[in-house]
Formats: C-alpha cells, sequence, structure tokens
C-alpha cells in the first residue's frame, strides 16, 4: 500500500519535472526566434540589388508581422511608400562589413528618383558625430563628374572632393533614400533600379 | 527515452506557438516604439516641431538629417482633424501611420498637385456618415480614411543643402492640423435626416 502510494507520488514529480521542462523549453525557443527575427529581420519581401536591400512592403499597410514586429522594437518609422524608398548597405559589394577605419568609395548612378539622400550611421541608426556636421550628401549638393556620375569618398580622415566622414567608427551603415522614384513593391533587379557600387579600397 | 523525445516535440511545438503570438503581440506591447517615442514631446491634434536630426539626439532611429519634420499626433474620437501643409521650395511628403507605426497612407508635393497639400482625416464610419452633397462640394478636398482612432502625420521637407533648413522648418511651421469645427457637425445631422 505504501509503496504504491510512493509509486504514484513518484511519477507525479516526473509528470510535472516533464511538463516544467518543455514549458521552459517552449519559451527558450519561442521568445529566442522572436528576438533573432525581431532584432536582424527576415528576408521576406526584401529587394536586394548589390550591396543594398530594401524592404518597399514596410512603407505600406501590408507590410508583414516580422517587419512590424522590428519596427516597433526599433521606434523607427518606415518611410511611407507614397514618398520614398530607403535602401540599407552593411556591407560593400564584396560582402565585406563596412568598416569606418578603411576607404570605401560609393559611386556610378542612382535609380531614378526626384531626390535621394545617402546617410551614415552606426549599428543602432544614430548619426555619426564629426568636426564638419557632415552626416550625409543629398543629390543636389553632391558633385558629379562630367558624365553625371558621382564618387562618394567614405572615411575617418578627410578627402577631397565628396568626403563623408565615419569618426572612425567600427561598423557602421549606409541608407539611400529615394524620394518620389518609380522604384517600390514591382522592383526586382539591377536593370529597374541601377543602384551605385560600394567598394573597399583602402584599409590602414 | 520516449518521456524525453515527447518532451523535446512538445516544447519546440509550443515553441512555435509563442514565437508566433509574441511576433504578433510586440507591435501592441512595445513601449519604445515611435508613438511612444513622440506621445510626451507632441501636442495632439496640433502640429509639433521635431529638432533636427544630429549626433545627439536619440529621438527616433535612422531619422534623414537631410528633413525637417513635424508630427501632429491625431486623435479622431472628437471629429474629423482637417491638415494643410504648404509646400516648401524642393520636396514636401506627408505621412500618415497608424497608433501601431504602420504606413497606411502617403503624399507628396507633386502627387498633390498644388501649393498646399490640403487633406481630411476621418475614421471610416465618420467618412460614412458624411453626407452625400458634401462628398460631391468637397470633390477637391482629398479625404483619407484612418484605419485607427489615434495616430500619426509626419510632415517632411527636405533641405536639398544645410543652408536651405531654415525653408524647409519655415514653411512646415505655417501647416496646420485641427479638429474640424462644430458648425460641419450640425451640417452633417440634417441631411443624413432627409436622405432616409
Amino acid at each position: 500500500m505504501a509503496r504504491r502510494h510512493l509509486c504514484r507520488a513518484r511519477t507525479d514529480v516526473r509528470l510535472i519535472f516533464i511538463t516544467l521542462l518543455a514549458l521552459m523549453l517552449a519559451a527558450f525557443i519561442g521568445l529566442g526566434a522572436t528576438w533573432v527575427t525581431a532584432t536582424r529581420g527576415t528576408d521576406l519581401g526584401t529587394l536586394t540589388i548589390g550591396a543594398w536591400t530594401a524592404r518597399p512592403k514596410n512603407g505600406t499597410a501590408d507590410v508583414d508581422p516580422y517587419s512590424r514586429a522590428a519596427i516597433a522594437r526599433s521606434g523607427e518609422l518606415p518611410l511611407g511608400a507614397g514618398d520614398g524608398v530607403a535602401f540599407v548597405a552593411t556591407a560593400d559589394d564584396h560582402k565585406r562589413p563596412l568598416d569606418g577605419r578603411c576607404d570605401v568609395v560609393v559611386g556610378g548612378v542612382t535609380p531614378a528618383a526626384r531626390f535621394w539622400t545617402l546617410t551614415l550611421y552606426d549599428r543602432k541608426g544614430r548619426l555619426v558625430a564629426n568636426s564638419l556636421q557632415r552626416y550625409g550628401f543629398t543629390s543636389e549638393e553632391i558633385i558629379r563628374g562630367a558624365d553625371g556620375g558621382f564618387e562618394i569618398r567614405v572615411a575617418s580622415r578627410s578627402r577631397s572632393g565628396n568626403w563623408l566622414p565615419t569618426g572612425g567608427i567600427e561598423r557602421y551603415v549606409l541608407m539611400l533614400r529615394l524620394y518620389d522614384t518609380p522604384v517600390g513593391v514591382a522592383t526586382r533587379t539591377q536593370r529597374d533600379a541601377p543602384m551605385p557600387s560600394i567598394a573597399t579600397v583602402g584599409c590602414p | 527515452m520516449i518521456r524525453v523525445l515527447f518532451t523535446i516535440v512538445a516544447g519546440v511545438l509550443l515553441g512555435g506557438v509563442v514565437h508566433l503570438v509574441s511576433v504578433l503581440a510586440l507591435p501592441r506591447i512595445a513601449t519604445e516604439d515611435a508613438y511612444s517615442r513622440l506621445t510626451p514631446i507632441t501636442k495632439l491634434n496640433a502640429v509639433t516641431a521635431l529638432p533636427l536630426a544630429d549626433p545627439g539626439t536619440t529621438l527616433m532611429p535612422y531619422m534623414d538629417p537631410a528633413f525637417a519634420t513635424a508630427i501632429c499626433r491625431y486623435d479622431l474620437s472628437s471629429g474629423p482633424i482637417k491638415l494643410a501643409v504648404p509646400v516648401s521650395q524642393a520636396y514636401t511628403a506627408v505621412s500618415f501611420y497608424t497608433r501601431s507605426d504602420t504606413a497606411y497612407y502617403g503624399i507628396n508635393d507633386r502627387s498633390a498637385g498644388r501649393k498646399v497639400i490640403e487633406l481630411d482625416l476621418m475614421t471610416e464610419a465618420q467618412h460614412a456618415a458624411l453626407p452625400e452633397d458634401e462628398d460631391v462640394t468637397a470633390a477637391d478636398r482629398l479625404i483619407i480614411d484612418s484605419p485607427t482612432t489615434t495616430g500619426l502625420i509626419v510632415l517632411r521637407a527636405l533641405a536639398p543643402e544645410p543652408g536651405l533648413m531654415p525653408q524647409a522648418q519655415a514653411s512646415l511651421a505655417a501647416s496646420t492640423c485641427k479638429v474640424q469645427t462644430e458648425p460641419q457637425v450640425a451640417k452633417q445631422a440634417e441631411p443624413s435626416r432627409t436622405k432616409r
């Protein structure tokens, strides 16, 4: 009699233990996956051209739930589709992460747009302090070559021409925003949207 | 052994549920989203200019420093909103966001096609309650339906070069965003009775 009681108590404890373990595993897997997708983002609805990535649907009402969660977490306001589209680059054309201590050249042409701006941020989306108070370029103020193309030198030390200072931070992101542009949800390839190249030309 | 396997399978399946629920719930429970960040520094149903983006301000990430920005945080429960934004020299855009920071409508100076972007913002119920003849006379006014009662209108004006920033800010400062006044409501009540 006593032994049977003991036996039942032991299975009860085991059942509780297993249930707890399953719940903990569920919480860990579930919340972990949410954290990863909300921080790093997913590939849902992304448009990648060269080193640049955009999520044109983020500016519309049918933004996917993962992007919605990422937007709520970061605290940014995505660019509305009636306004423009934002392209982000975290690495150069050879997939080498953008390093603020290196010289990086962004050049070529941009897709059709009434205006564009190119801005440098740290990985958390903050502007990087510098003595020139130069955080980016607009399409109007950039110095262009005779063929209409441009070349921006992203470097920590002063450079001639279009110099975009990095403040020497290790990792940064570039954001190219196109305003009043046909580029958007329907855009698929480089032919629709010729994006500027990004090349690391020298590292100390 | 079977028990361990069962625990793992149950944990993974439940984890999937937890993941889906938390992803869907995150926009609702986030306390650091753009709307919550802007709430303490913006006036309700009025235009508030935001400070220019610079390395010191951590208001919102990824703000474009080439733009002057102003916010109209709205609440439509007391009536539709009238918005008027004079167009700046270079480029002006007005974007509408729901309470959960989803952009549902956007317009720029060229698509508006005039010197002042004029819009009426209302809930779908308020739009449905509009008398029809009113709709016709107001045909040249753009009516936007807001999916949520509260939300954000973001007004942005481009300064093509840093020296033009004061002009961009000035054009936004001249914009208005206010709840439509009472007479409109009185006018609404009358024809809707005759219609039926």
